[in-house]
């Protein structure tokens, strides 16, 4: 099994720690990783802000970064979602199809593929989890508080495995925390709205830690966290589970 | 008039045919349809009474509206001995009228245009009174609309609970332009 | 009753800086979301039922024509005068044209999202008729001067001591009273008198039925009844999207709409209009303004499936926190993002933007329409189109031209890092940037990840 890490640009340039927790733990489960080092963005940025068309020069670097492995991991569920829906090369599209099949999220590659029941690792502390939107509705991370299906969270089932973790219910579990990618500046003000509006949550259910599948909306709201001052942690999920935090 | 080049716009940009889905087969609750009835009703704020023969019917409206002087009783007078009172239609207190179908998961009542004698008269009244047979119960929409023609008449309506707004902050009032009340026999 | 501004960023900011008023808006619209949640837990095959939905829209659009003629065929047997408008001009044309042949200059009319897109009623206000919106939400904001913010609670974004004040300044209801009960009975007085009185009664319509010509429309107030029976004339105006095939489709639309609106199973009155009443006249407008050009982008078509039921917007996170008026379109939210568009371009360029793109839309509507998709689909369109800014613009073009490239991504990281680290309160405080005016920049690493990883690949293998 071939496994390469898709690191996501901003993470790679302001949250090493996250890649190299995703490392660590995809290696304590046995899993052999490359890190292709000419790889750098999925597009995201430009596609979402209208500009879909000058994404074509990352598709065409993402591709020839990560074809021949069985499986291409990262620890973000948007840039994941983004490669899926649309990574295309009209001179290559095989290629590009054969990649967007075999990226797989973090916690959906451990759920689904490595199918891991348990991780030895404990971490102590009351923690809320934020399960980035494109993760959560757009992969199906996780089942959305609006459609009417039984519940399941697959980044929850592997947080309830970590001993002594203590996971805090939130009264507004899936909404959305405000990032958005450039909506974040452009609509600056709705966006810090709304992130406030979860760390009210978090705060009320008296949570130490919060942690998310997503870095990008992770960075959002520790930017409020730190600026107001507040007792909140923030952690990536990969750096939970791999024990070292 | 622009008929002919909508039709035509219409027909130069739609898709491909898409065939119609199957006839839907909904999943039926299994609690019985008096109980589920009854809650539906209560729950658009409505009230439901069990009769156990049609002879209570002035009795009971007499009960639930013991001060209202202008009653108009369609069912239990079935000659047309309130035509009158329609003249003045607004200042009717209390109309008693007969439902064809009842829906028991939301509560819905049906009356042709016939059964409304006239058609404001279910809206303008400032209470309705509906007397439906307990055979005329359906489980959901799909069976009611399976059941009777509502498109048969004129005019027709779903009536489910009093009229009611919650058009300022969310909260809700009973009584907004129709019925201030609706009370419901079942016979 | 139009809107002043044409920036949903400055709007929404506005909105935003009256904390209290924004918290209160989120939480009365969160009220609705879980209350139809709640309900829609109670039917066990609510996915189904939208599967089903969905499936018979998309049928009905690809024989919309048919569905049309068959309809309008079907109502003219029935009675019904049938007219067609190609936009909000010939629609508002069409309207005054009738009331004028009967001289009505009292005209009581119900919700209707379509009059208010074709902009009805300061059209017929200056040819000297009176028009009364029935509706209790839309009263209210039709006596501020101002457009519904919400497409089925027309007043969310107001007060009851806000109704209070209006109330007693038009109906003459006690000073300070701002229960709204109180403030509810004085409105049915109010209306009531208005009913009685009116020649002409416009409402809209939530379904037109092909197969028998007749249509139906929803209301918890029973105000678009009271107008339409007691009134000599009935004009009912409707979208060309409207239409669907049979009376038993309703079974499956009924149960969809009013759960998803307001977490009733269903509206006081669903009534089923299908011959005027003896004296009566009954006239139907169909109206095209756009939809069938929405009908040729093969990818926003499916916006033609909604049944106007607001889920869109109370779910919303960003409408919620911006309001309706934010969004300066007849239909606001999630599903006005996606209409919008189609109608101009550039007046609405602004709307797809206004999305974080959480999908909550498209979960929770329930023609399944996949509204987060479409609003990324006219982002592309817009930009294409040329309606992104040069300066937005000529960034992303820089961007895309780094991150394509390995060497230059190494490059620019490593000097933004070291940029941040040195003069951390530039991009911090600086006004130029948006980020930090609430929120900290994450701290400067040393290292970037591949920095590390060409370190320690060696021991880590």
């Amino acid at each position: 099994m071939r496994v390469a890490l898709f690191v996501p640009c901003y993470v790679d340039q302001f949250y090493p720690n996250v890649a190299i927790a995703t490392m660590q733990l995809l290696q304590n489960l046995g899993v052999d990783v490359d890190f292709p080092e000419q790889q750098t963005c999925c597009g995201q940025p430009m596609a979402n802000g209208g500009f879909e068309d000058y994404t074509a020069g990352c598709n065409k670097n993402f591709i020839r970064s990560f074809t021949g492995y069985d499986y291409v991991v990262s620890p973000s569920g948007s840039c994941v979602l983004h490669v899926k829906d649309h990574l295309h090369d009209a001179s290559n599209e095989a290629a590009a199809t054969t990649v967007r099949t075999r990226v797989y999220e973090l916690c959906e590659f451990l759920t689904d593929v490595l199918k891991v029941k348990q991780l030895d690792v404990s971490f102590r502390g009351r923690v809320a989890l934020h399960q980035g939107c494109h993760g959560q509705r757009g992969l199906q991370l996780g089942s959305s508080s609006e459609r009417m299906l039984p519940f399941f969270s697959k980044p929850m089932q592997l947080l309830q495995m970590v001993k002594d973790i203590e996971m805090v219910p939130l009264l507004r579990g899936d909404e959305c925390c405000g990032f958005g990618g450039t909506f974040c500046v452009t609509e600056e003000a709705v966006s810090a709205a709304m992130g406030n509006s979860k760390i009210s949550d978090y705060m009320q259910h008296n949570a130490q830690v919060l942690t998310g599948t997503d870095m990008s909306c992770l960075m959002h709201q520790e930017g409020l966290i730190r600026r107001q001052r507040l007792p909140i942690r923030v952690l990536h999920i990969a750096e939970i589970l791999c024990g070292n935090s | 008039m622009s008929r002919q080049s909508i039709l035509e716009a219409i027909r130069k940009n739609k898709p491909e045919t898409i065939a119609a889905p199957a006839p839907y087969s909904s999943v039926k609750s299994d609690t019985d349809t008096i109980t589920a009835f009854r809650t539906s009703v209560e729950r658009a704020g409505g009230t439901v009474q069990q009769l156990s023969s049609r002879n209570e019917i002035a009795a009971a409206v007499q009960q639930h509206y013991p001060q209202a002087s202008i009653v108009a009783d369609f069912v239990h007078h079935p000659s047309n001995s309130h035509q009158n009172l329609l003249h003045d239609a607004a200042s009717i207190e209390v109309t008693v009228l007969e439902g064809q179908l009842g829906v028991a998961e939301n509560g819905a009542i049906f009356l042709h245009e016939s059964d409304c004698v006239n058609r404001a008269l279910p809206f303008i009244t400032h209470n309705l009174v509906l007397v439906l047979d307990k055979s005329k119960l359906v489980h959901d929409m799909h069976d009611a609309y399976a059941t009777i023609d509502t498109m048969k008449e004129g005019f027709g309506v779903f009536i489910a609970g009093p009229s009611k707004t919650a058009d300022i902050e969310q909260s809700l009032v009973i009584g907004a332009h129709g019925a201030k009340s609706l009370l419901v026999l079942l016979a | 009753m139009s809107f002043t501004h044409t920036s949903h960023p400055k709007a929404a900011a506005e909105f935003v800086q009256n904390t209290n008023r924004m918290n209160w808006h989120d939480e009365a619209l969160w009220f609705i979301r879980t209350k139809r949640d709640r309900i829609a837990q109670t039917v066990p095959d609510w996915e189904l039922l939208r599967q089903q939905a969905s499936e018979i829209k998309a049928h009905t659009l690809s024989k919309l024509d048919t569905y049309l003629q068959q309809f309008e065929e079907n109502a003219i047997a029935n009675g019904v005068t049938v007219h067609w408008a190609a936009d909000a001009a010939e629609h508002n044309a069409i309207v005054l044209k009738l009331l004028q042949k009967v001289g009505a200059t009292k005209i009581v009319k119900s919700k209707s999202m379509l009059t208010e897109e074709c902009h009805l009623n300061p059209f017929l206000e200056k040819q000297g008729i009176e028009v009364v919106d029935t509706d209790l939400g839309e009263r209210i904001v039709q006596l501020r001067n101002e457009p519904p913010s919400h497409i089925v609670l027309p007043a969310i974004h107001i007060k009851k001591e806000e109704v209070g004040q209006l109330f007693h300044e038009h109906l003459g209801t006690k000073k300070g009273s701002a229960d709204p009960q109180y403030l509810t009975n004085a409105a049915r007085e109010h209306l009531r008198q208005k009913f009685l009185a009116a020649d002409a009664a416009i409402t809209g319509v939530n379904f037109a039925v092909a197969e028998t010509g007749g249509f139906v429309v929803c209301t918890n107030e029973g105000n678009a009844d009271l107008g339409a029976h007691l009134a000599k004339l009935h004009i009912a105006c409707m979208g060309i999207e409207k239409v669907i095939p049979q009376t038993k489709d309703l079974g499956v639309f009924l149960r969809l709409l009013a759960r998803s609106a307001t977490g009733q199973a269903i509206t006081t009155y669903s009534s089923h209009f299908v011959k005027p009443a003896p004296g009566a006249e009954m006239h139907i407008v169909i109206v095209d303004n756009g939809r069938s050009t929405q009908l040729g982008r093969e990818d926003f078509r499916n916006s033609l499936k909604c049944i106007r039921c607001g889920a869109c917007m109370n779910t919303c996170p960003v409408y919620r926190r911006s309001g309706g008026h934010s969004y300066h379109n007849a239909v606001a939210g999630p599903i006005g993002a996606i209409l919008a568009p189609n109608i101009d371009m550039k007046e609405y360029a602004d709307l797809p933007f206004a999305s974080t793109l959480c999908g909550s839309c498209t979960d929770v509507c329930p023609v399944k329409i996949d509204i987060h998709n479409q609003l990324y689909k006219w982002r592309q369109v817009l930009t294409r189109e040329g309606h992104a800014p040069a300066a937005k613009k000529a960034g992303m073009k820089m961007m895309a031209s780094v991150l394509a490239s390995p060497k230059k991504f190494s490059f620019s990281g490593k000097m933004a890092r070291r940029m941040l680290r040195w003069f951390p309160k530039l991009a911090v405080n600086g006004t130029l940037n948006p980020w930090g005016r609430q929120r900290e920049l994450p701290k400067v690493p040393d290292q970037s990840f591949r920095e590390w990883y060409k370190q320690h690949k060696k021991e880590t293998k």
